[in-house]
């Protein structure tokens, strides 16, 4: 977990989010979310909105668009697998705009084999969905890959994931 | 179980629209979505067509986006219960203005009528206020839905009901079916009564 010591990206991305108007923030956990998730649920001027489940981020956010507001989707991986077809069939097919931020596990360092297909999985199952899917492994490219991707999500009503790699986050230890 | 349901579908929709005003609509897809189109179109309502299990969770954002405006939830047992889950997400927010209508006929009617979970074992009223939602009752009778329906507008919620009905199907009614036109002529809508 060096790289959050050196330099506190999750700040940048709550930073780009209050800049960008997000105003509905909808997650289910994840460790390498724990401390975006904190400083917007701190943060007034945003709901935070835990899910039991992924899918209902796409109603959420669909919902949040209707009735004028932004919103961010933050998941792990394996949660990609959860809302495939609220994607499908609600997101895309309604053309709402989706912004989502997803941890990755089974990749880079990965220890938990039961990780692996899903992790595999994650960026070629949200392409076949139409979305756009841009990775980032260092620090200092996060906020201007959130920020980009995040604008492009609601100047032009499109789909993106930025997958946050465990390059980035650390791989979980399991010992 | 209970007596055989008698309410007719397309009765209890229109008593829930009756007089709606400024309030706001989400279907769930299939026979919810006919039903209040029967009851006629408006771009105040936001028809689902897909995402089964959704309707709630875009309800919910929809509610807290508009916290002026009441929204309701009219759906059925199969979807509701694939997005049950839903219901906790909603209760964590408690959203004063949402409200959400079970239209149960115990039957996944667009699929050949095969018996859902409410015909067996499943009370979703029960799950429901487990699920942390306080107000949240199962009607039987045309009274207690326009009860309801007054009872929402002007207490805050989250509310929920379930009401039972016949299971006949009472055929579809189709509204546009373009998702993206069904978005923006109700943004749009949105938009236009906010200004006047």
């Amino acid at each position: 977990m060096s790289n959050s010591t050196e330099f506190d990206w999750p700040a940048a991305i709550h930073r780009v989010f209050k800049q960008q108007g997000v105003r509905q923030v909808a997650y289910v956990p994840d460790a390498g979310h724990r401390r975006l998730i904190e400083l917007c649920r701190a943060d007034d001027e945003m709901r935070a909105v835990p899910l039991t489940t992924e899918e209902e981020g796409m109603g959420v956010l669909a919902g949040a668009w209707l009735g004028g507001e932004r919103g961010a989707l933050l998941m792990q991986s394996s949660g990609v697998g959860n809302c495939i077809n609220a994607i499908a069939s609600l997101t895309r097919a309604c053309q709402f705009p989706l912004f989502m931020l997803v941890t990755m596990r089974g990749e880079w360092g990965e220890g938990n084999p039961w990780q692996i297909p899903m992790g595999r999985a994650v960026q070629p199952v949200l392409e076949t969905l139409g979305l756009r899917v841009t990775s980032v492994a260092q620090a200092d490219d996060v906020e201007s890959t959130v920020s980009a991707m995040l604008g492009m999500t609601y100047t032009t009503d499109s789909a993106n994931a930025v997958l946050l790699s465990q390059r980035l986050l650390g791989a979980k230890a399991f010992q | 179980m209970t007596a055989t349901p008698t309410l007719e579908r397309r009765a209890v929709v229109d008593a829930l629209l009756d007089e709606r005003g400024d309030l706001l609509v989400v279907t769930g897809l299939g026979g919810t979505t006919w039903d209040v189109a029967a009851s006629g179109d408006d771009p105040r309502n936001f028809y689902l067509w897909g995402g089964m299990g959704t309707a709630v969770s875009v309800g919910l954002g929809l509610a807290l986006a508009q916290p002026r405006h009441r929204v309701l939830v009219i759906t059925g047992d199969g979807e509701m219960l694939m997005g049950v889950g839903s219901l906790a997400t909603v209760a964590a927010q408690a959203p004063g203005n949402l409200a959400i209508a079970v239209i149960d006929n115990e039957r996944y009617g667009e699929t050949g009528g095969q018996l859902t979970h409410t015909a067996f074992a499943s009370d979703l009223a029960a799950m429901a206020r487990g699920a942390g939602i306080t107000h949240s009752a199962t009607l039987t009778t045309l009274a207690e839905v326009r009860a309801f329906r007054a009872h929402f507008t002007r207490v805050a919620g989250p509310h929920f009901a379930v009401i039972k009905v016949a299971s006949a199907n009472a055929g579809m009614v189709l509204p546009p079916r373009d998702g993206v036109l069904i978005k923006h002529r109700f943004k749009a809508a949105l938009a236009a009564g906010q200004r006047s």
